[in-house]
């Protein structure tokens, strides 16, 4: 997703001159590209976040299209007042990337795990909140995030996530995407878990079971549609997210299900309410914080 | 003197409403008349137009003296200040940049105002905007860790578009400023982070015209020693007068010692 963003952001640059870079000296072989081809668009300002969503603010208040590119914690929470202040209440035009969505920087420690950000971003006023989940997302944000109006959030995961969608796929800031049709359970996911929402489909189907899956790479707004329409056809429904289960996609579901009037199966696959303390790559992590036992069975006897 | 008139619109809107602040409020008036009087090249009938210099008041619980300048200046009409901090007014206690005209970033957090500065006077470098940009900041306000990473940043990118004026007037919400942060070597510090920076009387309109109007190489820092409270004799100088806000009597006294209204 890293690579796909700075392509994507480089090939809009080329189209519009507005379009800033700001990094908080993140993004060594990532942004390269961006500063050699426009030097003059580009600044890194030094290991100082809150300065970096300033300095994005005024260059967005004189008519600039600002990217602020950081690993999650520091772009969302280092700088939270900056972002509450400079750009949800003045409604400016910065985007805020992160990069690292969940456990992706599993081995570096709690530190630099994303585990809060979807629920501290969603609770801000004029903030739109994209956590797409594979290339093919990443790219059609970006692409639309140019001509967006107000702060935005995008939330990327690491590097070389297999593309899910196909690349002709029709994806729009706001509007869930049914990746897969089914019959007997729904499963949402947001983020980084779109591809193990998609594995989960096949296997579930190699044991009887009919799932769709939707994905969610806009948080906010959200799509209360999709999950009413699932809601409407009587289907159990699954949130499976790189987050904490407090606040992100599990809360964001489940307030529709609650104001719907009507009641549903509801299971939410996510980090417990706790901090990382296990040591080990992503998905070593992730699979003991998110996914220890057999999660297929777990889901097939649920049902 | 207009100067004189803005403080009156100061004491007024903080007694009509009840609020606090007035002694932050009457340390920049000068500041803020030499700015919007003589030295910004802005129109109050197109606030936005695309080359005007900008102005930033970073420090917003300053933000009745900003409102009343503008309002003396013609942004907006004066009896708008009577909806200051009032239910169901328009114009919040810290600055909200959607409420009136001519503010050009909301503020009332503070250590945000000279990052945003900054970007906008790299917008107009990059964009060959000849407009410049001007932050006042409060003293007390430099106990903020964002302050110092946007000065380290408008040093090293040379932006000599870009002018901060630091209010010196030396209290703080809870004491004596170098009480609390000991800044007494301030123009030493602005200096050593590589700005041009001068120290001048904040309420000598003939040193605020001069040292706004030297040709600058590098960003430029002015303290300007300044006395909270300035021109009105009670308050000068006086910690409770950061929060009290001035009763009938008190505001008599205050508008007889500022004389006649222009």
């Amino acid at each position: 997703m890293r690579d796909t963003f700075i392509t994507e952001l480089v090939r809009q640059a080329e189209m519009d001159d507005r379009i800033f870079l700001i990094t908080p000296d993140i993004g060594f072989s990532v942004l390269e590209k961006f500063r050699d081809r426009f030097p003059d668009r580009f600044l890194n300002v030094g290991i100082a976040e809150q300065n970096a969503v300033g300095v994005a603010a005024g260059l967005a208040l004189s008519g600039k299209i600002v990217y602020v590119y950081s690993i999650v914690p520091f772009v969302t929470m280092r700088c939270f007042e900056q972002v509450r202040v400079d750009l949800a209440y003045m409604n400016t035009n910065v985007r805020m990337v992160g990069v690292g969505a969940g456990f992706s920087y599993g081995p570096a420690g709690a530190t630099h795990h994303s585990i809060e950000d979807i629920a501290i971003m969603r609770c801000l006023p004029n903030m739109t909140v994209c956590c797409p989940g594979d290339p093919v997302e990443v790219e059609a944000i970006i692409s639309q995030s140019v001509n967006h109006s107000g702060p935005m959030y995008i939330r990327l995961g690491k590097n070389r996530e297999p593309k899910i969608h196909s690349q002709e796929a029709v994806l729009t800031i706001g509007k869930a995407v049914e990746v897969v049709e089914g019959q007997d359970v729904c499963i949402f996911t947001t983020s980084n878990m779109l591809e193990l929402g998609h594995k989960w489909t096949k296997e579930l189907a190699l044991r009887g079971v009919s799932s769709s899956l939707i994905s969610m790479h806009t948080m906010k707004p959200f799509d209360t549609q999709a999950v009413l329409d699932v809601i409407n056809l009587g289907m159990p429904i699954v949130t499976l997210e790189e987050h904490n289960v407090i606040g992100g996609l599990a809360s964001a579901v489940s307030e529709v299900i609650a104001e719907s009037g009507k009641g549903v199966k509801f299971k939410k696959i996510g980090i417990p309410d706790v901090f990382s303390h296990v040591v080990g790559d992503h998905e070593f992590v992730r699979n003991k914080i998110i996914l220890n036992g057999d999660k297929i069975q777990e889901l097939i006897d649920w049902l | 003197m207009i100067t004189n008139n803005i403080r009156k619109s100061i004491l007024h809107m903080v007694h009509y409403s009840k609020s606090s602040h007035v002694g932050t409020c009457l340390s920049i008036v000068d500041i803020l008349y030499v700015l919007y009087f003589e030295k910004l090249n802005i129109d109050p009938l197109q606030p936005l137009m695309s080359h005007r210099d900008k102005f930033i008041l970073s420090k917003g619980h300053g933000g009745a003296a900003l409102y009343a300048t503008l309002a003396e200046r013609g942004f907006f009409p004066k009896e708008h200040l009577d909806q200051y901090y009032v239910n169901n007014g328009m114009l919040p206690g810290h600055l909200d940049m959607e409420a009136v005209p001519g503010i050009e970033a909301s503020a009332g957090s503070l250590g945000h105002g000279l990052s945003i500065g900054v970007g906008m006077a790299v917008a107009n470098r990059q964009s060959g905007n000849p407009g410049e940009v001007f932050v006042l900041l409060g003293d007390g306000e430099c106990n903020e860790g964002s302050v110092w990473e946007a000065v380290m940043l408008a040093a090293t990118l040379q932006l000599k578009n870009l002018t901060v004026i630091i209010d010196y007037n030396k209290l703080q919400s809870f004491g004596w400023t170098n009480e609390v942060i000991d800044q007494s070597n301030m123009a030493e510090r602005w200096r050593s982070f590589g700005w041009e920076t001068y120290e001048i009387d904040g309420h000598n309109l003939a040193e605020i015209r001069d040292v706004l109007s030297i040709e600058q190489t590098k960003p430029k820092a002015v303290i300007a020693h300044s006395i909270k409270g300035k021109g009105v004799s009670f308050m000068e100088n006086k910690l409770e007068w950061h929060y009290k806000s001035p009763n009938g009597d008190e505001l008599k006294i205050a508008y007889d010692e500022l004389g006649d209204f222009l």
